[in-house]
């Protein structure tokens, strides 16, 4: 798996961050966003927010006193949810990065009922809908202001 | 040095493109220069699986964050509402919603009727002939008959109400308020060489399908063919003034970052509210020490951008979601300037399909709505797809205080001074979006939804960047006169939303553009004395 940009450190939290944020389900039959697959996505897609989620994860390391992936499940879960409550930019960064390499997963979007493919050639079909719903609005007078 | 050319263009969006087809029909010798690049419709985000992705990276509406090569960084440290916009062959309609509404009669008279701004020097009805055509050029969709608009026909027919179009209608039906569909440029039927929409979904950062008109593909091919030269890649620095005050030519650099010299004629500023004071701004000469046209000191000043008050809910079935174009509808019950309101003027109801799975994910989160942990899974569920929602599209008066200013320290890639942004939103806007506010949560209500939610302004929400070139008869109090002249130099032409004197309540572009054409027709009606 590659690392790109973040140290060995970085990552695993990173990793166990993603866990910690969207878990697996067993009832919806999703991975985590811990999955490997979507692990290397995230970590292919940091680009213009890799600063921000360094800074993000410098601040999950100094809540967790350590490493946030070695701390016990408990812990984590507390540290995880101070980390969301102090917000800013770089938090809204990494949610924004994990959440949008989730939810472009095949497994995800399928277990959503959502076709796992570009927008592009195929399109979709939108019902053209009852025109007469506007029969009450022809009939109105007219509107706009005259102005001469 | 260059070959002298007799028209000379910057910009190739919906003013530019629309100005150098009117006028190639002169045979004179035309050359639009275009800081941007073309865009193939390959390249367009709905091509791939990371569609919602690159709203985030290369295809952000903010320059700031999208920060392409083409882009210039803008400080707008100091405005609530962050300029949007797109650097291309097209310019921002590439990366507009097309929607298409015009402006109103009204909307030219505020003074007179209402007591406020000032009156437009031209009128409705003088734009009337370059709305029709310029709907003509772009391909619009609509419906006849709207209540709310002197008579007009859309060469297409509407685009589909769909799931969350039909709710919309019910529940404007039962509340007695007027809707229409909303007049879009994205081709329902195919149309000169477009294709019909397939609801990709995904409009605004450009249509894949090519049915959405940007005018790289409308106005651009047919200009071309008519012997315009676009010349892509070339950033312009600045405007020179020969030694009687009159424009000479622009300074610009090209991809490779050489300097060149392009001699002209005239030249016609086509780069928005924004891009044209800047590049005024930086045309300092010893006869224009405070920019080039600037006697009145007004270029950059009465920037207006609509200040959009977002409401959205959420329904107990699946709707459209993404799947069709954002915008298929609209209001103008609360257009027209009511005494019994605390504010003057009005805005547009502009009514959202709904968004992407990704995008739900992104903005529920921020707002709090999507837990982490095992409830992420199911509270996402009740999300995804049942969103609806309305923006109101306040009109914003002008107010010599919002203003582009050139940033002291801030740079372009080419060293030219970015342009800075002092805004602030008016007593009489945030009347007017309360006002909004309040209406779009009846209509939620009544459509079913519930978890409303606000956003106002929206933060990401300057599309629309008028006024700070305004045009009139008075130089002392504006820019350019009646027909895109500026009073100081009178081979300068504005044609872009700059010149607007009142900004209206809707989405500016097929006024943009139509006036664009009509400044296009003064000058061929006045060769032969147009410097006089």
């Amino acid at each position: 798996m590659p690392d790109l940009d973040l140290t060995a450190e970085q990552a695993r939290d990173l990793r166990a961050l993603a866990g910690a944020i969207i878990p697996p389900s067993a009832a919806y039959a999703v991975p985590g966003a811990d999955d490997e697959r979507i692990f290397a996505d995230i970590l292919r897609s940091l680009e213009r927010d890799r600063d921000d989620i360094c800074r993000a994860l410098t601040h999950l390391a100094a809540l967790s006193g350590g490493a946030f992936a070695d701390l016990e499940p408990a812990r984590r879960t507390e540290v995880a949810a101070a980390f969301r409550e102090a917000g800013g930019a770089p938090l809204a960064a990494l949610v924004r990065v994990v959440l949008l390499c989730y939810y472009r997963d095949d497994r995800v979007m399928i277990s959503l009922g959502l076709e796992p493919r570009p927008p592009f050639p195929k399109g979709h079909v939108v019902e053209q809908g009852d025109w007469s719903l506007l029969d009450p609005v022809r009939a109105r007078p007219r509107m706009y202001r005259l102005v001469d | 040095m260059h070959e002298k050319v007799d028209v000379l263009i910057i910009g190739s969006g919906a003013s530019g493109a629309a100005v150098a087809w009117s006028l190639a029909d002169t045979r004179m010798r035309i050359l639009c220069l275009e800081q941007g690049d073309w865009v193939k419709s390959s390249d367009y985000p709905s091509n791939g699986r990371d569609w919602e992705a690159r709203l985030f990276s290369d295809f952000a509406v903010n320059p700031n964050r999208r920060a392409r090569p083409t882009d210039y960084p803008i400080n707008d440290a100091n405005s609530p509402i962050k300029v949007v916009n797109f650097n291309g062959v097209g310019g921002s309609t590439i990366m507009y919603t097309a929607h298409f509404p015009r402006l109103h009669p009204s909307d030219f008279k505020v003074r007179t009727l209402d007591g406020v701004a000032e009156d437009w020097p031209i009128d409705y009805a003088t734009l009337e002939p370059f709305f029709a055509e310029n709907d003509r050029m772009m391909g619009v969709s609509g419906l006849s008959g709207d209540p709310a608009y002197p008579p007009k026909q859309p060469p297409m027919p509407p685009l589909p109400l769909g799931k969350s179009g039909t709710r919309f209608g019910q529940a404007m039906n039962q509340l007695g308020w007027h809707w229409w569909p909303s007049d879009s440029t994205i081709a329902t039927t195919d149309y000169e060489g477009r294709g019909r929409c397939i609801n990709l979904g995904h409009c605004t950062p450009g249509c894949a399908q090519g049915a959405k008109a940007s005018t790289d593909i409308t106005y651009w091919p047919l200009a071309i063919r008519a012997g315009v030269e676009l010349r892509t890649m070339c950033r312009v620095r600045e405007i020179t003034v020969d030694a009687n005050g009159m424009a000479s030519g622009v300074i610009y650099y090209d991809a490779e970052g050489r300097e060149h010299f392009q001699p002209a004629e005239v030249v016609i500023l086509a780069c928005n509210g924004v891009g044209t004071p800047r590049l005024m701004l930086n045309s300092v000469s010893a006869k224009f020490p405070n920019g080039i046209a600037n006697s009145s000191g007004l270029v950059g000043k009465n920037l207006m951008f609509h200040p959009y008050a977002l409401n959205y809910g959420y329904v107990d079935e699946p709707l459209d979601g993404n799947r069709g174009p954002p915008l298929c509808l609209w209001s103008q019950e609360f257009y027209e300037t009511d005494p019994g309101r605390d504010f003057v003027r009005g805005y547009t109801f502009q009514f959202g399909r709904g968004v992407g799975a990704i995008i739900e994910a992104i903005v529920s989160s921020q707002a709090g709505r999507l837990p982490w942990g095992e409830e992420h899974h199911s509270a996402y569920r009740k999300l995804v797809n049942r969103r609806i929602g309305l923006s109101a599209i306040c009109e914003d008066l002008p107010e010599e205080h919002n203003r582009v200013t050139l940033d002291p320290v801030l740079k372009d890639s080419s060293g030219i001074p970015a342009p800075k942004i002092d805004y602030t939103i008016s007593a009489n806007s945030h009347k007017m979006m309360q006002h909004g506010i309040a209406r779009a949560r009846e209509v939620l209500t009544a459509a079913g939804a519930s978890n409303i939610c606000v956003e106002s302004p929206i933060l990401n929400g300057g599309w629309h960047l008028l006024g700070t070139a305004r045009m009139g008869t008075d130089p002392e109090r504006s820019v350019v006169n009646p027909w895109g002249r500026c009073h100081d130099v009178k081979n300068l032409f504005i044609v872009d939303g700059s010149i607007w004197v009142t900004s209206g309540g809707v989405n500016p572009t097929s006024t943009i553009q139509a006036l664009a054409l009509y400044i296009a027709d003064s000058i061929k009606q006045r060769l032969a004395d147009l410097f006089d």
